[in-house]
């Protein structure tokens, strides 16, 4: 078992535990953490596959798509806080309640 | 500079100018919007016209080529895309002038992230690869929800919470697709991946994660739930902006893999399951849409419903059956009768809150005698939306029809046609309330005539599209991904 593969396994663990806690979860807060989760575990698994070759050199492309995804992220995040943090200011609440779905 | 660089300006143009409008204060705003948002369009008319005129064009940013660099491609498909954020990003441009009041906090708030938005669009229709398609689609998102926000209700700002993390999911399923991709074929452009892809699990597995991703962020049925709160409770430019340009994009990316990348894999029975859900959407956005008590709830899910029909082109375009081609230019023509249509129906929607307060369908009795232009203008985006001729609506549900013929599968032709009486309901469930008497002693109205104006032009450009068929036509036949049949007008008779 190769050194990438170990990483790739368990970046698809830790991006399927962030689903799981994405979809359970009614806390928003909780949702926003679970949320970078499966960004940090398909930011993993993404590093992982920089190492096709296996005497070559290491696939740059990769780690430029996961910076690139971490600022997307990043941002993602901060807007999500800001606008869960005026949700809060509004409501008091930090789920979103359902009764206004069909 | 070469003829290519022209691409780029487009994305640049807006960008720069919603960085500078973010810094300065005061009047100088209103004029530096208007000036991106004119330079945008002309930009992205530009390159639509120079697509129409040659060929595909092929632009490496800096010099840089694939992979590392990021390549901007304009085919026919690319052009047609460019041409309608161009035209639909306009008049929302002009009817934003005077919508917000002048100096407030929204005004100021609401240009810059326009402009980056409007950005993001057009970078996404000439991404030439699958990474930059996501990058691409961050920037739509990220730009459209603190838009929703911006109207500042509690509505809105639950809407846009629950529509970003929805959009979250979507996005990081599609770039896990991605990276599978990347891992097992080791190219992210277009085009190299349409050579290089072959059908295996990993291919597989990707399409289901890409495609799964962007079905969230286009809102097919059932992952619609989100899009009427978030459509709705935002200010009148941008749900224009989200219903016409925004659901569009995401469609658009999805015709692009599909189209463009996967065309080597047997994807038929996805392409059925895709279309059992449009069906849904079809019937289920236009049954709600016909529930609704407030116009622009009703507006939004009338787009759940149009949705619908763009998805249609997967299981009807199949390219075994000579002809159904066909599918695919009804499905382009459609997504841009919509686009059009439907911003018009919205900004119509948002005059109407303007002058009285409140969107209540059946308190807008006589609004036809109050507000004439406005209320012909939203007839006429009506027109399109239920597909009567000579609208674009018409042509393009025509093709799909006759697609769905070609190809034997009748079902579908039902659906379109049910569809389109839902579509015929609803609509006039509104107009028969504006073409009411309005009490004695109604007061006159007066309608603000910039916003009036900037309606009706989206709204005859919508009706009158069914004329420029084969100029669209022409444009979208440029590096087309399936073999147009002939755009004589007698190919589309049964």
């Amino acid at each position: 078992m190769s050194t990438s593969l170990i990483y790739a396994i368990t970046g698809i663990a830790i991006a399927g535990l962030g689903l799981f806690h994405f979809l359970s979860q009614r806390n928003i807060l909780r949702k926003i953490l679970a949320g970078n989760f499966i960004g940090t575990g398909i930011f993993l698994f993404l590093v992982s596959s920089a190492d096709r070759q296996a005497d070559g050199p290491i696939d740059p492309v990769p780690h430029a798509l996961v910076l690139t995804g971490i600022v997307v992220a990043v941002s993602a995040t901060a807007l999500l806080l800001s606008l869960l943090c005026r949700y809060h200011d509004e409501t008091g609440s930090l789920t979103l309640d359902e009764e206004d779905d069909e | 500079m070469t003829q290519s660089s022209i691409l780029i300006w487009p994305v640049l143009l807006p960008l720069i100018f919603g960085t500078v409008v973010f810094l300065i204060r005061g009047r100088s705003v209103l004029l530096l919007s208007l000036a991106g948002a004119i330079g945008t369009a002309l930009a992205s008319f530009r390159v639509s016209h120079a697509v129409h005129q040659s060929f595909t064009l092929v632009h490496e940013v800096g010099g840089w080529g694939a992979p590392l660099g990021i390549v901007l491609r304009a085919d026919g498909l690319a052009a047609v895309m460019l041409g309608l954020s161009g035209l639909v990003g306009l008049v929302i441009s002009v009817y934003s002038l005077t919508y917000f009041k002048s100096g407030s906090r929204k005004q100021q708030l609401f240009w810059p992230i326009w402009l980056l938005l409007w950005g993001g669009l057009n970078g996404l229709f000439i991404s030439g690869d699958i990474f930059n398609l996501y990058v691409t689609l961050e920037l739509v998102s990220l730009g459209a929800i603190p838009l929703i926000a911006l109207a500042g209700t509690r509505d809105a700002i639950k809407a846009s919470l629950r529509y970003l993390l929805l959009a979250l999911l979507g996005s990081m399923s599609y770039l896990f697709g991605v990276g599978l991709l990347y891992m097992r074929f080791g190219v992210l452009d277009l085009a190299m991946l349409g050579n290089a892809i072959t059908p295996d699990l990993t291919a597989y597995a990707a399409i289901a994660l890409m495609i799964g991703g962007l079905i969230i962020k286009s809102a097919l049925f059932p992952m619609h739930f989100w899009l009427p709160p978030a459509h709705s409770s935002a200010p009148a430019p941008v749900s224009a902006a989200l219903s016409g340009l925004v659901v569009t994009a995401s469609f658009y990316m999805v015709a692009r893999l599909w189209f463009y990348a996967f065309p080597a894999l047997d994807l038929a029975k996805l392409g059925q399951l895709i279309g059992l859900l449009g069906c849904g959407a079809i019937l289920w956005g236009g049954w709600q849409a016909m529930r609704q008590e407030r116009l622009k709830m009703l507006v939004a899910y009338s787009t759940v419903s149009q949705i619908g029909y763009l998805f249609l082109v997967f299981p009807l375009c199949n390219t075994a059956v000579e002809g159904s081609g066909i599918a695919w230019s009804g499905s382009i023509l459609f997504a841009v009768s919509h686009a059009i249509a439907k911003s018009g129906a919205f900004l119509a929607a948002g005059i109407f809150i303007n002058v009285y307060g409140h969107d209540r369908i059946s308190e807008l009795r006589g609004a036809g005698r109050q507000l004439p232009m406005v209320t012909f203008a939203f007839a006429l985006a009506g027109v399109n939306l239920m597909g009567l001729p000579p609208s674009g609506g018409f042509v393009g549900k025509w093709m799909l029809l006759k697609a769905a013929f070609i190809t034997g599968q009748w079902g579908y032709g039902v659906v379109i046609v049910c569809g389109g009486l839902l579509a015929f309901c609803y609509i006039f469930r509104v107009l028969e309330q504006f073409m009411t008497t309005p009490d004695e002693n109604a007061p006159q109205l007066k309608a603000p005539v910039v916003m009036t104006y900037s309606v009706l032009s989206l709204a005859v450009v919508a009706v009158s599209l069914g004329f420029f068929t084969p100029v669209l036509l022409g444009v979208l036949g440029v590096d087309s991904p399936v073999s147009l049949v002939s755009f004589a007008p007698e190919a589309l008779l049964p």
